[in-house]
């Protein structure tokens, strides 16, 4: 193969990575940027979304499809469920303190995962995707002076990942759907905007905080669902997802959705694609790197507000 | 009893202490004991920085690794001795931290903590891609004839609890006459008002790059002994984690006090030894105590002390 069908396959890998990293980082930036709260515990909240996947598939059992859909609710649902848990009983009760909050869900973090270890295990274990064809991508070249398609070894996908890089976009467009067009995103909004002020003009601000915590871990544990058919469930697997959100959130802008979604199509993409073609290791210093001299230089980010 | 003599008989106290304990402890703790004072000036190092100065660094691992690699690769692959070799970790630690702090001083916040990490992180893939040398995660061992310094075995627990009682004393006293000095008063009145203190005058960007400095020199010569004493370097000193301990032991302990670190340290490195004697789920305990300490002590075990009984608790 020559570098035209490599470097399609790897945007397609990167267009996976990408979609799942959205998810997430977009969950991270809406606790960021509504609650002001350093949330390290959130990539527990996403493995907790694979293994409760992974159960609900394993109890109901049949056909792939019916675990798998189940999962996509039961999941998040529960997942957040929890978050809006830890928010009432901890969070709330320190008042959302900046360094507190961290050491806090540093807290939650070691609780999540030794409960998963102990009720889990330390397997990785597979959810069966839903459907899961494989997919011959054809390419196109020049050969005897006139444009022709064939078809590359090897140069194929699957239909889950392709539904899973379809999904992303609709539940990005649900929150913001959300956010910008109901009355519970109003409330978000002006929370985010002036926690004092709301509070004044009757706005129940700690059951807003309760409600966008419980979102942020439901879209990673979102996320996670979606992820598994491909990766796995396994305790340790948040610590990835935590960083690279982490990343993306600064990249694009703290608490900016738009930027947080433009800059996980970006690094998604990039990892993707560099990894192919460098060596990874090399791949993700240059990255890192690239990363810190962005922010040295554009501490806000790409989208964020010019004021801190 | 002023408050300065107060001062003297509390931290002169502890090191007697300290020095005291070596003789009767039993082996196991004796050993865990030498572990910890090293861990501790680690915290002392992390504490000028984050609890002082007020900036949440997230790199720090790359300090501790600077000073570790930078003993343990000029023992084992420029044979020399351990007197220059930590010399090359202290100096390996002042310029990295000397340079990130350039870079990111810039920044503020958030940011300062995401570039600090990056940078770590960056510092941690480079022990991995250099293997060769640094044999990445599975890491390498100082044989115990290169950890002899000027005719002593540091690799004798007696010795080693010795060398890291003195390197613990050493950054304990520097962060005691540090926080007492002008330099160190206007670290403190950075970290409650920035602006306030640039506007008085005083060159805060110097400031904090002298803050970063002292405190990355420290963690190097705390990553360059634990190397040294305990003969082991690898990339796990180099992870996250080993970023996020300091900042753990400095909150438990109490960040902005001088004991706070050491505190915090022991009282983290036996919480998980006594917990994971009783039960496989150490972490589960942990985790309960970290959340209990930030709903009920949330200035830290030294930072109740001061605020609850002794106000003058540097």
């Amino acid at each position: 193969m020559e570098l035209g069908p490599y470097l399609l396959l790897a945007t397609l890998e990167g267009a996976v990575t990408a979609a799942v990293l959205a998810l997430t980082a977009v969950g991270l930036s809406l606790v960021f940027g509504v609650m002001r709260v350093v949330n390290i515990a959130h990539g527990e909240f996403f493995m907790l979304g694979a293994v409760v996947a992974w159960y609900v598939a394993q109890t109901l059992g049949g056909h792939a499809s019916v675990g798998f859909g189940a999962a996509l609710i039961i999941a998040p649902l529960l997942v957040g469920v929890i978050a809006v848990a830890v928010d009432m009983t901890i969070l709330k009760r320190i008042d959302y303190d900046p360094e507190r909050t961290i050491v806090a869900t540093i807290g939650v973090l070691y609780i999540i995962q030794q409960l998963t270890l102990m009720g889990y295990g330390p397997e990785a274990r597979p959810v069966a995707p839903p459907f899961n064809t494989r997919l011959a991508i054809p390419w196109w070249e020049f050969k005897d002076g006139s444009l022709q398609m064939y078809w590359p070894w090897g140069l194929s996908t699957t239909s889950y990942k392709l539904a899973v890089i379809c999904a992303a976009p609709v539940v990005l467009l649900g929150v913001w759907l959300l956010m910008a067009r109901t009355k519970i995103g109003l409330l978000m909004r002006a929370t985010q905007q002036d926690r004092d002020m709301a509070l004044a003009f009757g706005i129940p601000v700690e059951r807003v905080y309760a409600l966008v915590f419980g979102i942020g871990a439901a879209l990673a544990a979102l996320a996670a669902v979606l992820i598994v058919p491909i990766q796995q469930a396994h305790y340790l697997m948040g610590a990835d997802p935590l960083l690279l959100s982490f990343i993306v959130v600064i990249i694009g802008g703290l608490g900016s959705l738009p930027g947080t979604v433009v800059a996980a199509i970006l690094i998604g993409l990039s990892d993707g694609i560099i990894s192919v073609f460098f060596s990874p290791t090399l791949a993700k210093i240059l990255a890192t790197l690239l990363v810190g001299l962005v922010l040295v230089y554009r501490p806000n980010g790409l989208f964020g507000a010019r004021s801190t | 009893m002023s408050t300065g003599t107060k001062v003297l008989l509390l931290h002169g106290g502890l090191l007697i202490a300290l020095f005291a304990l070596q003789f009767v402890l039993p082996a196991y703790h004796h050993g865990n004991l030498a572990r910890i004072m090293v861990l501790a000036s680690y915290a002392v190092g992390y504490n000028i920085l984050f609890g002082y100065t007020g900036l949440l660094s997230l790199g720090h691992a790359l300090f501790f690794a600077a000073g570790m690699y930078g003993m343990g690769l000029t023992v084992t692959h420029l044979g020399w001795t351990p007197a220059p070799a930590l010399i090359a970790g202290v100096a390996a630690g002042a310029a990295v931290s000397a340079a990130l702090g350039l870079l990111a001083l810039r920044t503020v916040g958030v940011a300062f903590m995401i570039v600090t990490l990056m940078f770590a992180q960056a510092g941690y893939l480079t022990v991995l891609y250099f293997g060769k040398w640094t044999r990445g995660d599975e890491g390498f061992v100082i044989q115990q004839a290169q950890r002899m310094l000027w005719g002593i075995d540091l690799s004798d627990p007696g010795n080693r609890y010795f060398a890291a009682l003195a390197l613990f004393a050493v950054s304990l006293l520097v962060c005691l006459w540090l926080v007492r000095r002008p330099f160190g008063k206007t670290l403190i009145a950075i970290r409650e008002n920035e602006e306030r203190v640039r506007m008085l005058g005083y060159d805060t960007f110097a400031h904090k790059l002298g803050a970063m400095v002292i405190s990355g020199t420290i963690s190097a010569a705390a990553g360059a002994l634990y190397g040294l004493l305990f003969g082991y370097a690898g990339a796990s000193f180099a992870g996250v984690q080993y970023s996020i301990f300091p900042l753990l032991w400095v909150l438990l302990g109490g960040a902005g006090t001088v004991l706070g670190p050491f505190i915090g340290t022991l009282f983290m490195f036996y919480l998980i030894d006594l917990s994971s004697g009783v039960t496989t789920a150490y972490m589960l305990i942990a985790g309960v105590v970290l959340v209990l300490l930030t709903l009920f002590a949330p200035q830290g075990l030294a930072g109740e002390l001061r605020r609850r009984l002794w106000g003058w608790l540097p």
